[in-house]
Order: C-alpha cells, then sequence, then structure tokens
C-alpha cells in the first residue's frame, strides 16, 4: 500500500505498469478519478487499494446485511399469533352426547367453527350416489388426517368432524340436510352449502365439481376421550 | 492552553457530566413509602428451584387476593422448567367465573370481585404482577417480614412498620407466626422500636426469611420474566456489533487515506 | 450492470434520482475536518427511523383505550413474539433520541452552526426539537401507568396558567374531558402516531434541504465555500459519500452498542427512561409520592418550579425554548468556532451547560429549600447566557481565523 509521501506522481500514467500486474489493477484506474494535485482537492486516490477496498466495502455489505436480517426477524416474528393467540387456540373438548341423528353442533376452536354432525343412515348412503359428481371423491388433497381419510371421512361412520370454513374464500357454508330444496335443484341429496359463491359439498364435506371451492373441506385434528367427548385439535393417539 | 486543547476539555468535561446524569445516578430514587430502612438479600433470578418455590408461595397465598393477570401459567411452566399438566394440577387453584378450573394457558387472575373487595379491605388487592418493578424487590421482601400485631387497628389487627395503614392483613402468619413492636434500648441510652418474634409460626425466622427470599425471586421474575433470556440475546447482540464495529473502522480508515490533511 | 444502468437512464429521463443523489450524497462537498461532535445529526436521524419502525410494529398490538392500555402494553412486553425488544427500542429511543439531539444542538452552539447563512437550518431544527417534545410527551401518556397519566396531568395543566379565562377553557379543550382521561389518550395515540411523526419527517426533510443549500458548517467555522479549485469542489471539502458515509456508518455502530446495552441490559436505566411509578396503571384519584417529569424535560420543569409564581413558571419555562429560536440574532459576532472566540464566550457558554445540567438534575428531585435556590440561581446563569452574549458577542477579542480548515 503507497503511503502519503510515497504517491505517484501525475507524470506517471496509469497504463504504465510492470509486465505481469494483474487486470484489477487496471480497473483501478478506470474506476476512480485520480487527481493529480493535491493542493486543488482534499482528495487523493492515488494510493487506493482496490481489491481491499472491495473486500470491506462486501464484508461490511455482509455483516451489515445480516444484522438488519437479524433486527427485521424479531420485527415480523411479532406479527405471528402471540401467546394469546395460541393459548385460545388450545386444544377443544365438545361434549356430543346430547346431539341426535340428523342434528349439527358449532364448536369453535381457534376462533373458527368446527362441526359436528351426527349424520343420519340415509345421509351416509347419500355419499356413494354423489361420488361420480364430486371433484376430490377419493380424498387425496390432504384436507384430513390419516385417520379420516375413508369413505365417510371420520372416524365414527356416523358422525363427522369438520372444520366449517370453504376452502373457496373463506365464508361459512351452511348445513343443509333437506333433499331438493327450491334453490339448490331437485338433484341435491343434502350436504353443505356455501352462500357467498355458491360452492356445494357432500354430506362429508367432499366438494362438487364445477363450483368455485377448489378442494373438499377441512377435517380437523380430533380424538374420542369416551362416547360423548370429542377432544378437538390434537390428533388421534397423540396425549392429550 | 490552546483552542484544541480547550475544545477537548470542554468535549471530555461535558461527556462526564453527562455520563454522570445518565450512569452515575442509577441507584436511584425509589419511593420508600414509610421511609423504614430496607433489608437487601440476595435474589438470584437463575434458580429455576426457588422461583418454584416462590411460585407455590404466589398460589397459595397471594392469588385469592392478588391477581397477577399479565402473565400467563403456560408461560410459567415453560420458564420455570415446570410440565404444563403438574402446573394445572399443582398450582392452580383457581377457577373462573362458572367455576370450572383454570385453564394452563390463562391469565393469572382470580374470581374476586372488585366491589366485594374494596368493601373487605378498603382498597381493592393490586394486582401484584409489577411490584417488584414498582416498589422494588427490596421493599416487598421488608414489608413481607415487618407486620406486627397492633389492637389498635381494627379489622387486620395488624400493622406494618415498611407500610403504616397497610389494608393488607398478616396473611403469612402461619409461617411466620406473629410479631410485636417492641422498645428497645439502642445502645446509647435512648430507645429503638424493634420487631419480636411473641407467637411462633411454622417456620423458624430463618426459614420464613428464606421462603419470602423465594416468593419475591418469584415476584421479580413476574414483573421482568424476560430478564434473563434478555441478558442471553444481549451478550450476541453486543459481540455481533463489536465484530462489525471492527470492520467498518478498517473500512472507514481505508477510505480515509484518500483525504489530504 | 447493462440492466442497471438502463434502469437508472430510464428512471433519470422521468425523475432525478441521479440528479438528488449526487447533489445529496455523491456530490455534497462536506468538509473535512469533521470531529467526534459531528456524527450526532446523522445519528438523529438514525434514532428517528429506529423510533419510526418499532412504533408501527408497537402500534399493531397496543390499544389506545383507558381500560385496555395498560394491559396491552404488558401484552405486547409478555404475549407478543419480541414485544418485549421492539418495546425496550422504542423506549430507549425516546431517550435517546433527546441524548444525540441535545448533543447535536450543543455542538451547534459551540460552533457557531446557527449563524448566517443558516439561521433558517437552526430554526428548522428548533421545531424539530419541538415537535419531538411534544412527540415524547404524548408518547409518554400511552402506557397509561401513573407517571403517564399524572406527567399528563401536571403539563396540561401548565396551559392552565394564561389569564383570562382562556388557559381554563384551552386545557379542557385538550383533554377533551374533565380529567385526563380515554378522551385524551385516545387523541394524544393519534397525534404521537401519525400527526406529530408527520411533521417531524417534513421537517428534518427541511433541515437536510436547508443544510445542503448552505453547505456544512465544519469545528473551524470557515466557510469551505470561499476557497474552490477549477472544477468548483471546495479544497477543503470531500463528498458526503463515501468519506463520511463510512465514517457516520462507524459511528453508528459505537451508537448502536451503546443503545442496545441498554435495551437488553437495562432498559430502565435506573428509573430515569422508564420510571418505576409507571409501572403502576394510572389511578385517577391517587398521584404517586414523587412525580417529576422524565429526564430530558426536566432543565425546563426545573426553571417552571423556580419561578413562585403559576403564570410566571409557565412564562419563563416557554421562554427558555423560544429564546432559542433567537439565538442567531442575539450573538452578534462574526466569527462562528469556539476555537477563535474570546474567553468571555467560552464562560459564558460553559457556565449555560453547567446550569442546564443542574437544572435538569433538580428538575428530578423533590422540591427542596436547596434545590430551589439553586435552582433559581441556575435558571438565572441560562437566561444571564443570552443576555451576556448579546453584549459580549458585539466587541468580542476574537483570534484570527485560518485560511484552510485545520486538521
Amino acid at each position: 500500500m503507497a503511503s502519503k509521501n510515497n504517491k505517484r506522481t501525475s507524470s506517471k500514467p496509469p497504463g504504465n505498469q510492470q509486465a505481469g500486474q494483474r487486470a484489477t489493477d487496471n480497473m483501478e484506474h478506470d474506476a476512480t478519478q485520480v487527481i493529480r494535485d493535491s493542493s486543488e482537492s482534499s482528495i487523493d486516490m492515488s494510493g487506493v487499494d482496490t481489491k481491499r477496498r472491495r473486500m470491506l466495502v462486501t464484508g461490511a455489505s455482509v455483516v451489515g446485511g445480516l444484522g438488519a436480517v437479524a433486527l427485521a426477524a424479531p420485527l415480523f416474528s411479532s406479527m405471528s399469533p402471540s401467546e394469546r393467540a395460541k393459548a385460545a387456540g388450545a386444544p377443544v373438548e365438545a361434549d356430543i352426547s346430547k346431539l341426535v341423528e340428523g342434528q349439527s353442533m358449532t364448536v369453535e376452536w381457534r376462533g373458527k367453527p368446527v362441526w359436528i354432525v351426527r349424520r343420519t343412515p340415509e345421509a351416509l348412503a347419500s355419499l356413494a350416489k354423489v361420488q361420480g359428481e364430486l371433484r376430490d371423491p377419493d380424498c387425496v388433497e390432504p384436507q384430513q388426517p390419516d385417520y379420516a381419510r375413508n369413505d365417510t371421512r371420520s372416524i365414527k361412520p356416523e358422525l363427522l368432524v369438520m372444520v366449517g370454513i370453504c376452502t373457496h374464500l373463506g365464508c361459512s357454508p351452511t348445513y343443509r340436510p333437506d333433499i331438493a330444496p327450491a334453490d339448490l335443484g331437485k338433484d341435491w341429496l343434502g350436504g353443505f352449502f356455501c352462500p357467498c359463491h355458491g360452492s356445494k359439498f357432500d354430506f362429508s364435506g367432499r366438494v362438487y365439481a364445477g363450483v368455485p371451492a377448489p378442494t373438499n373441506l377441512e377435517v380437523p385434528p380430533h380424538k374420542y376421550l369416551s362416547d360423548s367427548l370429542i377432544l378437538i385439535g390434537v390428533d388421534q393417539g397423540a396425549a392429550a | 492552553m490552546n483552542m484544541r486543547s480547550m475544545a477537548n476539555w470542554f468535549a471530555k468535561n461535558t461527556c462526564g457530566l453527562v455520563c454522570v446524569l445518565l450512569l452515575g445516578l442509577s441507584t436511584s430514587v425509589m419511593a420508600a413509602g414509610g421511609g423504614a430502612a430496607l433489608e437487601s438479600p440476595r435474589f438470584d433470578p437463575g434458580n429455576t428451584k426457588s422461583l418454584q418455590r416462590g411460585a407455590a408461595l404466589y398460589m397459595n397465598y397471594c392469588i385469592g387476593c392478588h391477581t397477577a393477570s399479565y402473565h400467563r401459567y403456560s408461560r410459567l411452566a415453560s420458564d420455570l422448567d415446570l410440565d404444563p399438566l403438574d402446573v394445572s394440577d399443582n398450582l392452580i387453584f383457581t377457577t373462573d367465573k362458572a367455576g370450572a378450573p383454570t385453564k394452563v394457558g390463562s391469565l393469572m387472575t382470580n374470581t374476586m370481585d372488585e366491589d366485594y373487595a374494596k368493601k373487605a379491605f378498603g382498597v381493592a388487592p393490586p394486582n401484584l404482577a409489577l411490584t417488584a418493578r414498582s416498589r422494588g424487590v427490596d421493599w416487598i421482601y421488608t414489608y413481607l417480614k415487618s407486620f406486627y400485631l397492633d389492637p389498635e387497628r381494627g379489622g387486620v389487627g395488624v400493622n406494618n412498620v415498611v407500610y403504616p395503614g397497610a389494608a393488607m392483613p398478616h396473611v403469612l402468619w402461619e409461617l411466620q407466626g406473629w410479631q410485636k413492636l417492641v422498645e428497645a434500648d439502642d445502645g446509647h441510652g435512648g430507645t429503638v422500636k424493634k420487631l419480636e418474634l411473641v407467637e411462633p409460626g411454622m417456620q423458624t425466622p430463618v426459614e420464613y426469611d428464606k421462603s419470602i427470599t423465594d416468593l419475591v425471586n418469584f415476584m421479580a421474575y413476574l414483573a421482568d420474566p424476560i430478564k434473563l433470556q434478555r441478558h442471553r440475546i444481549g451478550m450476541w447482540v453486543l459481540l455481533f456489533l463489536f465484530v462489525l464495529l471492527g470492520i467498518a473502522y478498517m473500512l472507514k480508515k481505508e477510505y480515509w487515506k484518500d483525504v489530504v490533511q | 450492470m447493462r440492466i442497471l444502468d438502463n434502469t437508472v437512464a430510464w428512471i433519470d429521463e422521468r425523475f432525478p434520482l441521479t440528479k438528488m443523489l449526487e447533489e445529496h450524497v455523491t456530490k455534497y462537498y462536506a468538509p473535512k475536518n469533521f470531529n467526534f461532535w459531528y456524527y450526532f445529526g446523522a445519528l438523529s436521524l438514525l434514532v428517528l427511523v429506529i423510533q419510526l419502525v418499532t412504533g408501527i410494529f408497537l402500534t399493531m398490538n397496543y390499544k389506545p383505550d383507558g381500560d385496555l392500555a395498560f394491559a396491552s402494553v404488558e401484552y405486547i412486553m409478555r404475549d407478543v413474539n419480541y414485544g418485549w425488544l421492539i418495546r425496550y427500542m422504542h423506549s430507549t429511543g425516546a431517550s435517546m433520541f433527546f441524548v444525540v439531539v441535545y448533543l447535536h444542538m450543543f455542538r451547534a452552539l459551540m460552533y457557531g452552526s446557527y449563524k448566517k447563512p443558516r439561521e433558517l437550518l437552526w430554526i428548522f431544527g428548533m421545531l424539530i426539537y419541538v415537535c419531538l417534545m411534544a412527540e415524547a410527551f404524548m408518547g409518554y401518556l400511552l402506557p397509561w401507568g401513573q407517571m403517564s397519566y399524572w406527567g399528563a396531568q401536571v403539563i396540561i395543566s401548565l396551559f392552565g396558567a394564561i389569564p383570562f379565562g382562556i388557559g381554563d377553557a384551552l386545557t379542557l379543550w385538550l383533554r377533551g374531558d374533565y380529567i385526563v382521561s380515554d378522551a385524551t389518550l385516545n387523541r394524544f395515540f393519534a397525534l404521537h402516531v401519525i400527526a406529530v411523526p408527520l411533521v417531524l419527517i417534513m421537517l428534518v426533510v427541511a433541515h437536510i434541504l436547508a443544510l445542503h443549500e448552505v453547505g456544512s458548517n465544519n469545528p473551524d467555522g470557515i466557510d469551505i465555500k470561499k476557497n474552490k479549485n477549477a472544477q468548483g469542489i471546495p479544497r477543503d471539502g470531500i463528498p458526503f459519500h463515501p468519506y463520511y458515509t463510512v465514517k457516520d456508518f462507524m459511528g453508528a455502530i459505537v451508537f448502536l452498542i451503546v443503545f442496545f446495552t441498554i435495551v437488553f441490559f437495562m432498559p430502565e436505566m435506573g428509573g430515569y427512561f422508564l420510571e418505576h411509578a409507571n409501572f403502576i396503571p394510572a389511578d385517577p384519584l391517587k398521584t404517586p409520592e414523587h412525580i417529576a417529569p422524565v429526564w430530558y424535560f426536566t432543565p425546563f420543569y426545573a426553571i417552571l418550579r423556580a419561578v413562585p409564581s403559576k403564570l410566571g413558571g409557565v412564562i419563563a419555562m416557554g421562554s427558555a425554548i423560544l429564546v432559542l429560536f433567537f439565538l442567531p440574532w442575539i450573538d452578534r459576532n462574526g466569527i462562528r468556532s469556539i476555537r477563535y472566540r474570546s474567553l468571555a464566550y467560552k464562560v459564558l457558554l460553559f457556565s449555560f451547560v453547567i446550569a442546564f445540567i443542574i437544572l435538569g438534575y433538580y428538575g428530578m428531585q423533590a422540591p427542596t429549600p436547596v434545590g430551589t435556590f439553586i435552582s433559581r440561581l441556575c435558571s438565572l446563569i441560562y437566561f444571564g447566557f443570552f443576555v451576556g452574549l448579546f453584549f459580549v458577542s458585539r466587541s468580542e477579542k476574537t483570534k484570527p481565523l485560518p485560511e484552510r480548515v485545520t486538521s
């Protein structure tokens, strides 16, 4: 590195270098304006070690950038669910002892409605009949835990547990067990209907083809604590 | 003295004074109520066992009247190395308004009705989650040691040296026993007022001091639960900044080689 | 690189990007002899950014409601991920803002940076300072602790000193209620997060534009623009970028070391940055035993208390700030830097600074006879500085200025 009293003089042209000098040395003179007379300016760039400079700039940018990211991380993480939200998202118990056949009940889990429906034998029978009109009749999409990937999408055939949020844009569909009502047409065998954009689902929450909703309704993780008590939010087999 | 050294002197002195203002007075003006001398035992925020014992005391003796409702049981469980189920079974004694046991994800509330509390005690018992930061740990510690029998006070029947006229009864009497304020010789011919144990409790004075040290240690945790983690993260942040400072210093030096002085 | 160049060219045809960058950064020539005191302008900008960013994230979880505010702050401190860090950065930032701004202002006093042609620059700076005090004051109400509440109560009551019934009407209007209440909290929130920051940012832009129009002063107080080379570049000037960007970068890191030491290891700063009584929720029926404003207001608070009359105290306090606006005309000496001024000036400035610091100390203490006496003495010195300066500066025995800046 050139020291202050060892500056190249102005008479020495930039190209006048020893043979074998690396290309970076030439770039140094292209990249910087050398002011030749130091009395004319307070900047004298004739002794610039471009390589070292570039290295330091890169180092400062990388380390400083890391710092900026490290600072941004807590800021953005403050926007994810807080401890309060997580506590509200804890598993909830539902008592189904009073749920009669054909009826549905709603419990709140993570602020979302979860339906529990005790389906009638007719409703269960309808599942096979609509098979051909569905988008994903075999539940290929992972919209349910493995233990609910069966013909009835449930642990116990008659009891359906389902997140009541339409997979289209998040409205809550209505339970429509009535057969062939005026507004849904004479082919309607019962199921769920979303009033927002007209998506239709069968009695196990499978979506019909040709409606806006892309996938079947979601089955939440759940387990039976007893015949009359369901815990929603915890997988079957997991500890409470 | 030339101009430069004058300015430097000026600079240094001003800096010094600012430092005195900001740092030197850090041992600060904690309002000490009754004006009694406060004891300052050693509290160890890293002693999880002490915090657990303190939590047990708090849940047994305090929370019935004093909520700590900014804090969650679940957070307490994870910070104090406890299983949430154990906390549910052994530390949660409160219920919600409907009578169901308080859930582990809940805030540390109680069901005391504020109007009832005002009627019973004259004032509603304060939330104690932040008291270690508003009063200071030494104040709480000394306060808990300073109850004495005072027949002149109807109702609670006790008074407190640190906080005369306190509305709180001596809740920890089972442990400490009862004290009396007596006049003692101060060794210089005068008298001085002193607390004397007249009826022992379940614990010896040494055990009692240890218990309330645990309790106050727990209250300090309640007031500033992030403290230890904050210090840990802080060390890394400072380490990082010193590395960055090294690079920044070299960068500045490198560029300032161009500047002709 | 081609794509970048083309994009810049495309923008330049439509917006003066390169022109602005050159004017304010790469071809803004600053004197090469900046010393320690010249870090604090850039640092103020850094703290402003910290406050704006952390403030935005605090707003996401804070509730400006008398029943919820205090608990929502504790919610941020305990339940929100890293909420404690964001909150401590904001509370520490508030105090550090005043630390750097006071040092920045002291620099201006020492080197005469308020003098012609920088009068307007100084006035913009003073307006920023006043805005900052309003911002800090209103922000301090938001945690809705005892100090928040009673501090606001006291400061708003100051306006009640205005005679002819105006004062009472004004305080009622400011509070929007008969006491400091939910209504007050809600409007202070609006002003704190929207109105004042907006004005503050505009003033900062004006401050920087004014600075770049006239050029930076320097510790020698001489005009580097009077000595230019053939290209019109001041011989003692160096481009702000890269020379002062790398230097300020280094300064910023030293500052951040101090800043984060406080944030992580002493966020209360012994009760000076976060007062103990503010950990108790606001209670309109019970005043804390000892109320004092946060440290950055205490010099003016001490002046207020030094005057044994309500109206007089308010006038004295107001004048203490107002008089600073007139400094460019009070100081009638043409020499800017302390380096070339008389001993009389140095004595004046030194006693002014000492008086200011002592006032700050007594403003924090409970009133005592001794404290009041010293506060009165220091208030006299405070105002005496301006009076003395007005006369001393007229016929001062100054030293000859150098031709070029000294290193």
